[in-house]
């Protein structure tokens, strides 16, 4: 596979969320308000593309038998660098996203990936497809996070767009929105509409 | 007392549902929900490793990671709190191994019924999510025992109820790009409207 399908065909052939049901559990948490999206989406990117790379750098010499808990040590220090990283200068971000930080350790995408592709490829392709996948996922990501803000709290990344009323405007917020079922709701209409597109993405019946 | 336990046991079950209002452990929780029988398994397995891994972090917290935890042999001053994160997924793991190998030597057939999903377990978010709400919410021993066990209640209760819905869901005519994942999100939603109706109980 050439570099540019690599890194483009996670966005929509092979959505991470949409399509492999990977990552959703950090997706849905922090998407109330976009800030936090961004910051999110970044530390995913980051995090997913230099596991990549590191585990495709050593993936010819560990033994396989103990190859998990060597990518679950990876991982962990690497996100342990970005919580670092994120407390020291976006601290009143990095608490208002409480655990979720911490629990990209688990988030399958970047376990995902470099089981089912860093573990067979040179690094270069490998750290492209992390970030192919960290952008498949912020997609989704951004997408949910742009309406729940705006109509949960009539802002977007903390502007008014639409003046809620209670500020001299004409905007009733929709208090649902900033609700968790929201993100449920909003994912399952985004499927909707990527497979609408793509119609070989379509699941049988059964 | 007991009452305090009792309580925070409930709203570990119903109103902090880990699944339904943290949305941790969500893609296991989407992609192993076709049958009530196999998310039964899971939800076993996940209050068992829930109800030993949190009481053992809360150990390994207060004992060696906290800000001056390490007094009690003899050193002073020391943070290894940005330690957690690896130490803490260090013991899932580690637990899960112990939990394979016991289950396998004692009760073959629990062991034979998991199968697949014990090992899965390590990453559920679900698990890690709780240790570091223990963290965040400084539960001491005996809460992190009883905030595990509610923990993982809850949890297999909405991957049970999940199941149940879907095997009806069945017989009915889903459009055809919601079909599969799309109408489950969408389940999942209603499910978590239905939770939320907990959340005024005060306890």
């Amino acid at each position: 596979m050439s570099l540019k399908k690599t890194l483009l065909d996670p966005l929509f052939e092979n959505n991470p969320i949409a399509l492999q049901i990977l990552g959703i559990c950090s997706a849905l948490a922090v998407t109330t308000k976009l800030e936090s999206v961004l910051v999110m989406c970044l530390a995913v990117v980051l995090v997913c593309a230099f596991s990549n790379l590191s585990v495709s750098l050593i993936r010819n010499h560990v033994p396989s038998s103990i190859r998990i808990i060597v990518m679950m040590t990876i991982i962990a220090s690497l996100v342990i660098l970005t919580d670092q990283l994120l407390k020291a200068f976006v601290y009143d971000i990095a608490k208002s996203m409480s655990v979720y930080i911490g629990l990209i350790i688990t988030n399958c995408i970047v376990m995902g990936r470099a089981e089912a592709y860093a573990m067979k490829n040179g690094p270069l392709m490998s750290f492209v497809d992390g970030i192919g996948n960290g952008i498949g996922y912020s997609i989704v990501l951004i997408f949910v996070g742009v309406f729940r803000e705006l109509f949960g709290s009539g802002k977007l990344l903390g502007y008014n767009i639409l003046t809620p009323i209670n500020e001299g405007g004409w905007y009733m917020p929709n208090g649902m929105a900033l609700l968790s079922p929201s993100a449920f709701f909003l994912i399952g209409i985004f499927i909707w509409i990527l497979r609408s597109f793509k119609k070989d993405q379509i699941e049988s019946s059964n | 007392m007991l009452e305090h336990y009792l309580s925070l046991f409930l709203k570990a079950v119903f109103v902090e549902n880990l699944a339904l209002a943290f949305f941790l452990g969500m893609c296991t929780f989407l992609a192993v929900s076709k049958k009530v029988k196999t998310s039964l398994g899971l939800g076993v397995a996940v209050i068992v490793v829930q109800s030993i891994t949190i009481p053992v972090n809360n150990l390994l917290y207060n004992y060696l990671l906290k800000e001056n935890a390490l007094q009690w042999a003899g050193i002073n001053g020391v943070d290894l709190s940005f330690l957690g994160l690896i130490s803490y997924i260090g013991v899932i793991a580690a637990m899960v191994q112990i939990l394979e190998m016991t289950l396998d030597k004692f009760f073959p057939p629990l062991y034979n019924a998991l199968g697949i999903f014990l090992p899965l377990i390590t990453v559920n978010c679900a698990i890690l999510g709780g240790s570091l709400f223990m963290v965040e919410r400084d539960y001491n021993f005996a809460e992190s025992v009883v905030f595990g066990v509610g923990s993982g209640v809850g949890w297999a209760l909405a991957i049970a109820a999940l199941a149940g819905i879907r095997e009806k869901m069945k017989y009915s005519d889903v459009p055809e790009g919601l079909r599969g994942l799309g109408i489950t999100f969408i389940t999942v939603g209603l499910m978590a409207l239905g939770f939320l109706s907990f959340s005024g109980i005060q306890l």
